[in-house]
């Protein structure tokens, strides 16, 4: 029988290294994954900036672009997109050993203990992809934009939400990305090994908070531009 | 006790063996008592099949009082049946009404192949064992078992994660086939006991490796293992696990595998 | 045939220690030219592969589960005795020892009972360096409990699964060795056949379960621990496939038994509950500490629910037939007790076969709350069966069989009467006697796998040129290979009307009736007389559908009954041969005028050893008689 003959890896798969590993893995989608939960309640800190009114929302969008004489708002960027290009490449990958582990599926699984996030994943994150290009066309190079302005990041942000369709997509984005941070977040303490039962209560509340404060002020932004409150 | 018997239609996975296809076929179970136990009802299908010249549906099974981890079969759609914290073989039909129907699928992963019908090949776990579930303490003269005071917590905590019987349900359960559960169970199990500390990182190290090795996913913390898993092992250990791994692996030295003949 | 028992000289608490010092040994650079066949892989078997193979021997381990891990060691719950003394409370090796020659009354060789308690201590040493989480106290020092037969507190546990735990040690043991490459394990194989050359025990012959394929292994020698052969019985505590198959096996290639009839019967185990029963769930022998144990005085009482029953109208046997040990008599004593009452008609439950076990005292003087804390997951585990909640309404129990004293004769060495072959755990008969004590079932596992069969198995080989195993076309190797292949084709060309489980199940029911717990000649030569018809229609009518060649539970197991339907017929034998009643053999014409068990020192006390003839011819019995020069010969009593 071939499975009596396979081998024991032990010390020379060791040898593989932490980044070929399954946990090692992970990690890295845990690391990245902080990095992006931090930019994401971050950027949405920021954005509160536009119910100051152009002035406010403008002033702040130039102390952006003029940290460190400029060369601030590039290491974010080489940051997050180092941290996205690697949570993406963890879940390609792990999302395709996992594939690969159960070839032949049940007629019948029940779902016990997972959540419609949990499951929801590897679309909500597909989702979430989709929309990262989406904004930054939109946004920030303007190339999607119907009528962009480069200097008044305010207007573009008003008359960019004006248009229902983007506002739709954005508010969809801003849901995926709710069940996305959900799971995300709580799974991260368990894939660093920092759960603890004394904890775990407190893990989901936070979770929980934490998606509720960013989704829930997030989606204000379209609703208030399509409503008028902003203008 | 409820003396009424029960008629059921059973939708079962028939495979001849690993390499050839399988499917499901239909059987029906008659008069069947709820005092029986799960596989008590399928000795009986079966005694009927070899009765009518049909080969008996083989599903793995021995002790019958829950503790052997040989019993394994997916009942609609989840390892072990529907009690929880029960194996199959402590399931009673009782948990089961008259006209239900009931399918019966082996563990599904790449790493437990099919050996026949309900039966898979659950040697992984045997090799992930050997590559590092182990203390090295071999028979002879070790010190007094008193010599080395253990506080009550970690020998509970130990033990909570030794009630593993490895039969496999929580990589059953899991969407990804993931055999986390099983694997940070030992870990636990002997990293939390100080004998178990010398060889502490070097076997989470090992384990991993192998379990990547057998081609088991990647826990996604879906937590279906741990609702799975008949002896309610936690997920706590799979935590415990991944520290002590990104620990092992931040702190390894570059060749740690050589050691001097002395 | 000689029986060498091959007792060393010197004072019993010399004896080991000497005998270890005069055994020969093997050069360490040599020991990786011989090849040591280890069959199963429960405590003895998986204990002594892992101890082996660290000396340096190659061993081959085989076992019929898929796993190492799932030998039925694994479902005993209570513990593990040791002499420690660590509660202080006058234990010593020489109790321990005295406790278990007097507990098999007196029909186990004293010098290997003294060895078991010698060793006793180690065990538990070397299971905590392996990594077994024994109970602890918060000071962080191992706890103890109490059990059956015993004045001081010397059993070590792990909650309720002792025997899981000990077992995983040596798993985790074992498989460091397969992971080494010293061990190369076998699972899902099963030994069918030994192979003797010349008299001496050379390898044996296996059927892979997956793919059918026979075959032959080769080997200096031969070790068997493949526990015991209750499920001859059909229904015992035992696991579905634990067989006799390869004692049975060794017996006719010239290994001889000892005390084939030797069954233990447990008292508490979970009543049957129809046809459909496949096997019996023991309940812990702790439950007797606070239960007790009833039937209604009158027949027409016990169909009616026992809450309904009158404190004057219940009959509370044990505690009036044994006033000092009350509910707590031993094992052999309350089983008896309890048949004695349901033949009465007393009987209660669906079937007229159970005895309650009832609470209601204890949770009225304790609280429900400290009898849940105690047996909470008994309790569970008995609901979870029957559908009943014992805190509301009493426990059904009845006894089942549980454990066998008797098995493949071996002398100190735990060699059988075949040079080669060694013994270990419930396969041989050594050290129990006539009834087993709770918990020691484990410590004698583990005591001849970590310890005895390393120096014993050395000894063996140190006196054999390295590498002379035979060549695998050695005449004898392919007589056995094709002798094998046949037996498999002659059962699955049968091609008859009734099952394997058919058999098995008849063949339980004559073994329960006349062979059980009280055994008379009549009922045993009736069972001689029914053993061979039921044998004869096996071999005429046996059902074994699909082939050799792909896993057929019902080829593995029509081999085994063929097995078990000649087994039994030694063990009734041996019943009816050993006029006296002994600890868990009881024959009712040899009791006392209130019922209890007599034994006969003058004519009996000695092994019953069983040399196999060939085919229907009958077997000889010879005798090793048992000298007791420390623990002297007298009567148990629990009046």
């Amino acid at each position: 029988m071939s499975v009596a003959e396979q081998s024991i890896a032990g010390a020379e798969a060791r040898g593989h290294g932490f980044l070929a590993s399954s946990v090692g893995r992970k990690v890295v989608m845990a690391a990245t994954g902080i990095i992006l939960f931090g930019f994401v309640t971050v950027h949405m800190i920021g954005n509160t900036q536009a119910y100051l009114g152009a002035e406010g929302f403008n002033a702040y969008a130039k102390f952006l672009h003029s940290m460190l004489h400029g060369a601030g708002i590039w290491i974010f960027r080489a940051v997050l997109l180092t941290a996205v290009g690697l949570h993406i490449w963890a879940a390609v990958t792990l999302t395709l050993d996992n594939q690969a582990a159960r070839p032949v599926g049940y007629r019948a699984q029940q779902s016990i203990a997972s959540t419609w996030a949990s499951r929801t994943m590897r679309w909500s994150g597909v989702i979430l992809a989709v929309f990262i290009v989406y904004h930054l066309l939109h946004l920030t190079t303007g190339t999607v934009h119907p009528n962009f302005d480069h200097t008044n990041p305010y207007a573009n942000f008003v008359s960019g939400f004006k248009v229902p369709l983007a506002a739709g997509f954005y508010i969809v984005a801003q849901l995926c990305l709710g069940l996305h941070m959900w799971h995300g977040v709580w799974s991260v303490t368990q894939s660093l090994g920092l759960a603890h039962p004394r904890y775990d209560s407190l893990r989901r509340s936070f979770a929980t908070g934490l998606t509720l404060l960013v989704v829930g002020v997030n989606i204000t932004f379209p609703i208030a531009v399509l409503t008028g409150f902003i203008h | 006790m409820s003396h009424k018997s029960m008629n059921l239609t059973l939708h079962v996975w028939r495979q001849k063996n690993a390499k050839c296809d399988g499917k499901f076929v239909e059987y029906k179970a008659d008069g069947v008592s709820p005092d029986m136990s799960f596989l008590e009802m399928l000795d009986v299908v079966n005694e009927g099949l070899i009765g009518k010249g049909e080969e008996p549906i083989e599903f793995d099974h021995d002790c019958r009082e829950g503790i052997c981890g040989t019993c394994s079969m997916v009942i609609n759609g989840r390892p072990h049946g529907p009690k929880e914290r029960t194996t199959t073989c402590q399931l009673h039909m009782r948990s089961f009404k008259d006209g239900d129907s009931i399918t019966l699928e082996p563990w599904r992963a790449e790493a437990f192949p099919v050996v026949r019908d309900l039966v898979v090949d659950r040697t992984a776990f045997d090799r992930i064992i050997a590559a590092g579930g182990f203390i090295t303490a071999p028979a002879g003269t070790p010190q007094d078992a008193n010599a080395l005071p253990i506080p009550k917590e970690n020998a509970d905590l130990s033990m909570d994660a030794a009630a593993c019987i490895g039969c496999g349900a929580c990589v059953a359960a899991c969407p990804n086939a993931s055999a986390m559960l099983f694997v940070s169970a030992k870990i636990s199990h002997l990293g939390l006991l100080p004998q178990g500390q010398p060889e502490r990182y070097l076997r989470v190290r090992d384990m991993v490796a192998q379990m990547d090795a057998e081609e088991f996913g990647t826990c996604t913390n879906h937590g279906e293992c741990e609702a799975a898993c008949p002896k309610g092992i936690k997920m706590e250990n799979i935590a415990r696990m991944n520290r002590d791994f990104i620990k092992a692996s931040l702190t390894c030295r570059p060749t740690t595998t050589g050691g001097g003949a002395g | 045939m000689e029986l060498n028992s091959r007792i060393p000289d010197g004072p019993i608490e010399k004896k080991w220690e000497r005998h270890k010092f005069e055994s020969k040994l093997v050069n360490p650079a040599n020991k990786r030219k011989y090849r040591v066949i280890m069959v199963g892989s429960g405590l003895a078997g998986g204990a002594g592969a892992a101890s082996l193979a660290e000396l340096g021997y190659n061993v081959d381990c085989f076992c019929y589960q898929d796993s190492p891990r799932r030998a039925h060691s694994i479902a005993a719950q209570g513990g593990i005795n040791a002499a420690k003394n660590y509660r202080n409370d006058g234990d010593s090796v020489y109790r321990l020892f005295y406790d278990t020659v007097k507990g098999g009354d007196f029909r186990a060789r004293e010098a290997n009972v003294y060895r078991l308690a010698e060793v006793s201590a180690d065990i538990i040493d070397q299971c905590v360096a392996n990594g077994v989480p024994f109970a602890r106290e918060y000071g962080g020092l191992l706890d103890n409990r109490s059990f059956g037969g015993a004045q001081v507190s010397r059993t070590f546990y792990a909650r309720g699964q002792t025997g899981q735990q000990l077992l995983i040690g040596a798993y985790q043991a074992l498989e460091r060795q397969v992971g080494l490459g010293t061990v190369k394990m076998h699972s899902r194989h099963e030994m069918l056949e030994l192979i003797v050359v010349d008299g001496v025990a050379k390898g044996i012959i296996t059927r892979d379960m997956v793919t059918g394929e026979i075959e032959s292994h080769l080997a200096d020698a031969v070790i068997i621990a493949t526990g015991g052969y209750g499920n001859v019985f059909y229904l015992s505590t035992n696991a579905m496939g634990c067989n006799g198959t390869a004692v049975w096996r060794a017996h006719k290639k010239g290994a001889a038994f000892g005390n084939p009839c030797f069954t233990q019967i447990h008292p508490t185990c979970i009543p049957v509950t129809g046809d459909h029963q496949s096997k019996l769930t023991l309940m812990s022998e702790s439950l007797r500490n606070d239960g007790r144990v009833w039937v209604p005085k009158k027949k027409e009482d016990c169909k009616k629910n026992p809450n309904d029953i009158k404190e004057e109208d219940r009959d509370y046997y044990l505690e009036r037939k044994y006033p000092s040990f009350g509910n707590l008599a031993p094992r052999d004593i309350s089983s008896r007790a309890a048949k004695q009452v349901c033949d009465e008609g007393r009987g209660v439950g669906e079937t007229g076969l159970g005895v309650y076990l009832d609470f209601s005292d204890a949770i009225r003087r304790l609280g429900k709350a400290k009898i849940e804390e105690k047996y909470g997951n008994l309790f569970e585990m008995y609901e979870r069966i029957t559908d009943e909640n014992p805190y509301e309404t009493p426990m059904r129990i009845y006894p089942a069989v549980h454990y066998t004293m008797g098995g493949l004769w071996v002398d100190y060495n735990l060699m059988s009467t075949i040079p080669g072959l060694f013994v270990a755990g419930e396969a041989n008969f050594s050290d129990h006697g006539a009834n087993r004590l709770g918990a020691s079932a484990l410590m004698q596992g583990l005591a001849d796998g970590y310890f005895v069969l390393p120096a014993t198995v050395s000894n063996y080989l140190a006196g054999l040129k390295p590498g002379m195993r035979p060549a695998a076309d050695h005449p004898a190797v392919k007589d056995t290979v094709s002798a094998v292949k046949a037996r498999m084709e002659k059962l699955l060309s049968i091609k008859g009307t009734k099952s394997p489980t058919h058999f098995h199940r008849e063949l339980g029911k004559i073994m329960w009736e006349y062979c059980g717990m009280a055994r008379n000649e009549a009922g045993l030569k009736k069972g001689l007389e029914l053993i061979p018809k039921l044998r004869e229609e096996f071999w005429k009518d046996v059902r074994v559908l699909g082939e050799n060649e792909s896993l057929n539970q019902s080829l593995e197991m029509a081999a085994r009954v063929a097995d078990y339907l000649e087994l039994a017929e030694l063990m009734c034998l041996d019943a009816l041969q050993r006029r006296e009643s002994c600890g868990g053999h009881f024959r009712e014409e040899f009791q006392t005028e209130d019922g209890e068990a007599l034994r006969d020192d003058e004519n009996f006390c000695h092994v019953a050893v069983w040399e196999y003839q060939g085919e229907g011819q009958v077997p000889v019995r010879h005798i090793e008689s048992l000298s007791f020069e420390n623990v002297h010969l007298a009567t148990r009593s629990y009046k």
